[in-house]
């Protein structure tokens, strides 16, 4: 009974404050509403059963990354309006339809697929015996243990990938932040 | 339980349907890339519900390594973002015309 309650709480949250986030004219604005939304996808995690997957969500999620990207919006100050003239004449619209469409298709699928009755669920105490933590530290490093070992080289190479990206070559790129040299000859005022 | 796996499937599906229009419609590099990181949490809510349906918990470990991916694939890009604004100081997408004919 709680979950249906929370769901019903939690989604009309979630799905607003998506749309004001792809809405939103001012970057920081929908970078504050899209933490919101992680947040619901959290609560969402925590009445599915996983615990764990909720606290990583807050931490990993509307921590970090969001942080990442606050720091990026406020280093490149890119706050500024946008224009609102379209490039392609209708992308909104047929971006619209498109997503429309996309929606009603997976609808359908899930309709077709396990429908939206009530049905019986699996046990899930039993799945979760000794705690979510412990259940899923069992399969992941049981089952996918290999897995796990490559996305430590995947992290390593998104990490170097960042330092080239980052980098910068003094010598043949203007910095804004030399002083420019008075040309050879002239007084300097 | 009371609430059908089938309702989280369709805020899944609502989700990752704002987060594509997002993608096409915006401009700004930043609020596109945001858009993606909806899409990607669309489908984690979406694995956690199937994980929960089957009683198994594969489906978290897969959401478990699609947050690690995420993670990895933020810090590339925002780098890719940081170093697109260097050279044409701006975020707009429509900026980044080099290829074009």
């Amino acid at each position: 009974m709680a979950d249906w309650v929370v769901f019903w709480v939690i989604a009309p949250i979630s799905v607003v404050s998506a749309v004001a986030m792809v809405l939103a004219r001012n970057a920081v604005h929908a970078a504050l509403l899209l933490i919101v939304n992680f947040f619901t996808l959290a609560l969402f995690f925590l009445i599915l059963g996983s615990p764990f997957l909720f606290v990583v969500q807050i931490i990993v999620y509307a921590g970090a990354i969001m942080v990442l990207f606050l720091f990026v919006i406020m280093l490149l100050g890119v706050d500024r309006p946008v224009p609102l003239t379209e490039r392609i004449k209708g992308q909104r619209w047929i971006a619209l339809a498109l997503g429309i469409a996309l929606a009603v298709e997976v609808a359908l699928a899930v309709r077709l697929g396990i429908g939206f009755s009530r049905g019986r669920l699996p046990d899930f105490s039993h799945v979760n015996n000794g705690g979510n933590v412990r259940a899923l530290a069992n399969v992941l490093f049981n089952s996918y243990f290999f897995p796990f070992e490559v996305t430590s080289i995947l992290l390593i190479v998104a990490a170097i990938g960042a330092m080239l990206h980052g980098r910068r070559d003094v010598a043949d790129e203007e910095t804004l932040d030399a002083p420019v040299e008075a040309p050879a000859g002239e007084p300097v005022p | 339980m009371r609430t059908p796996i089938s309702y989280f499937l369709l805020v899944s599906a609502l989700l990752f349907t704002i987060g594509t229009i997002g993608v096409l419609v915006r401009r700004n590099a930043l609020i596109i890339f945001m858009s993606v990181e909806l899409q990607l949490n669309a489908v984690n809510l979406a694995l956690v519900a199937f994980s929960r349906q089957q009683g198994n918990l594969t489906g978290q470990v897969l959401a478990f390594f699609s947050m690690v991916v995420a993670a990895a694939e933020v810090v590339v890009g925002l780098a890719i973002i940081v170093s697109l604004y260097r050279k044409r100081r701006s975020a707009d997408v429509d900026d980044a015309n080099l290829l074009k004919g």
